[in-house]
């Protein structure tokens, strides 16, 4: 299979093959009627995505969140396509100590506003974003409430 | 003559070339008649020419989701209606299917009908609000008082089936809390019977109206590639030529089994936002009488809930539903106890209302509020 073809109605047997022949680096960790699940490392996540949107036709990020596991986190991407109703799940780990991946936000404006809330909440920077400021949360905030270090009151 | 004391279009054109004006920051909200919540819009002006926007949100942040992680799982329920008053049934729908989907469980086909039919009264609940929002946005009170009435019959439904009006507490995980009462069948046809008599009355004081129409037609022009790009979803984006909705094309509970259509218009300005929704409304009355009438079928005694464990099994889950305002979606990540480790809620509006500058630039100071009523404004999902 061409790997360089644009498939606007790729089928999940051709998603995977795609992202495998394309990427190495692409863990196919299962699939399902109409879902992809997948782990890449986060110094390709860009790559990865802009594929994905270029030659996949995934057209709609529905998603982009962190998880916080205290020794490191992950960030979570949900992509959809508009004509099969297929989406793709991309996990990315990142270490504790070195919070940093790539924006998406280049490739999906839609992502703007998910990135900038992952990072207020979690603190994972998202490099090249055009604006990484807090949204939900109040300017003076110096620390990241989502964060499982983070206790509530009255409840830990 | 009238038409010689008029100065040609071109002349004040060419004058106001040279005319030096002042750029201004004009901040509506958060309290502004037209921002239905807690939210600002910055709008930078030209004269009255909207040159640049952006939309502050956040004023409601209750950190829904880190609240989450300290309640066991049925304790969220009642939680997830809170999230939109107008679209509880929804989110409580999502949230249930999302623990689910985790559990992996299959729910009895029953409480798969009753679930369709409240989701399409409260996606009708939810437009009629929208419909009466945008009335007094453009300035007709008949409208707000028309869709007012009209809804009280459906959140008298509500009622019917559950005994509550707005934040319903209705679905529950593996099922539903109660079966459809008595005579509920029969009066959900009569009402939807009378609403699709009635809608058209509505229809017919807007769009007879030139007041409305001039100020929708034409206004704010999204195209298809945009609205996929910045992340429009729901009617707003099929508006736009986008071609999607997750009941059709990604199929959860029983909606492939039901026929139905999808409303798309290629238009993309402000005016073919609003028929989507209207439009809509009429499907939603089909899917409900198909929907009662597969109910009817199944049965008085047939199951509508069944029991689940209290612990989900550690791993993720994710569950995508149509909103009424768009793709809503529920993203569980369980650690193997009784209370979720991570739960995310994507909401419709948050990205719908990112993109309030696209929506809004090259509009008058005048048409933002009939341009920006068009996402349906809900601030309790959008800051959580």
């Amino acid at each position: 299979m061409d790997s360089d073809a644009v498939l606007q109605k790729p089928s999940v047997d051709e998603i995977t093959q795609a992202l495998k022949e394309k990427f190495p680096c692409v863990e196919i960790k299962g699939t399902a009627v109409r879902r992809v699940f997948a782990k890449v490392p986060r110094e390709h996540i860009f790559k990865i995505c802009k594929y994905i949107h270029d030659n996949l036709t995934f057209e709609h990020c529905s998603i982009v969140m962190g998880i916080d596991y205290v020794d490191h986190m992950y960030t979570v991407y949900i992509l959809t396509n508009y004509y099969t109703g297929t989406a793709i799940e991309l996990t990315a780990d990142i270490p504790a100590d070195d919070l940093h991946i790539d924006s998406v936000t280049p490739i999906w404006q839609g992502a703007n506003w998910h990135e900038r809330e992952t990072w207020e909440l979690f603190g994972i920077v998202f490099d090249n974003h055009p604006k990484l400021e807090r949204l939900l949360t109040p300017k003076t905030y110096e620390f990241f409430p989502f964060r499982k270090s983070y206790k509530l009151r009255g409840w830990e | 003559m009238m038409a010689d004391s008029i100065v040609p279009v071109k002349e004040i054109e060419e004058k106001a070339e040279k005319m030096d004006t002042d750029k201004m920051w004009v901040i509506m909200g958060p309290q502004h008649p037209f921002s239905h919540g807690l939210w600002t819009l910055k709008v930078k002006l030209d004269g009255e020419i909207v040159t640049d926007a952006e939309p502050i949100v956040g004023y409601l942040h209750r950190g829904w989701e880190k609240e989450t992680e300290n309640r066991t799982y049925p304790k969220i329920i009642p939680m997830a209606d809170r999230l939109c008053y107008a679209a509880s049934m929804t989110y409580t729908h999502l949230y249930c299917m999302t623990v689910e989907k985790a559990l992996g469980i299959d729910i009895p086909e029953k409480a798969k009908y009753i679930r369709i039919v409240a989701d399409e009264v409260c996606r009708i609940n939810s437009h009629l609000m929208w419909l009466a929002a945008v009335g007094t946005d453009l300035g007709n009170l008949t409208v707000f008082l028309w869709c007012m009435r009209e809804r009280e019959y459906f959140l008298d439904l509500n009622v019917k089936l559950c005994g509550a009006r707005m934040t319903t507490n209705f679905p529950r995980i593996g099922g539903v809390r109660n079966d459809t009462t008595e005579l509920f069948d029969r009066d959900i046809l009569r009402t939807v019977q009378h609403f699709e008599k009635a809608l058209w009355d509505i229809i017919y004081l807007i769009d007879d109206s030139s007041i409305f129409v001039s100020r929708m037609k034409g206004i704010s022009y999204i195209t298809r590639e945009q609205a996929a790009n910045v992340g429009l979803t729901g009617p707003a984006m099929r508006g736009c030529g986008v071609d999607f909705d997750l009941r059709r094309d990604d199929p959860y509970d029983n909606y492939d089994k039901i026929d139905f259509e999808v409303p798309v218009l290629q238009e993309g300005d402000s005016y073919a936002r609003y028929m989507i929704r209207v439009e809509e409304m009429f499907q939603s009355c089909e899917i409900i009488k198909q929907a009662v009438g597969k109910i009817k079928a199944l049965g008085k005694n047939a199951p509508y809930r069944i029991k689940t464990p209290s612990r989900v099994p550690a791993g993720t889950a994710f569950a995508k539903l149509e909103d009424p305002r768009g793709e809503s979606m529920m993203y569980l990540v369980s650690d193997g106890t009784d209370k979720p480790y991570r739960l995310k809620v994507r909401s419709p509006i948050f990205v719908n209302v990112s993109s309030a500058r696209l929506q809004s630039v090259g509009v008058r100071i005048a048409d933002v509020p009939a341009v920006l009523a068009q996402i349906d404004m809900c601030l309790g999902e959008t800051d959580r």
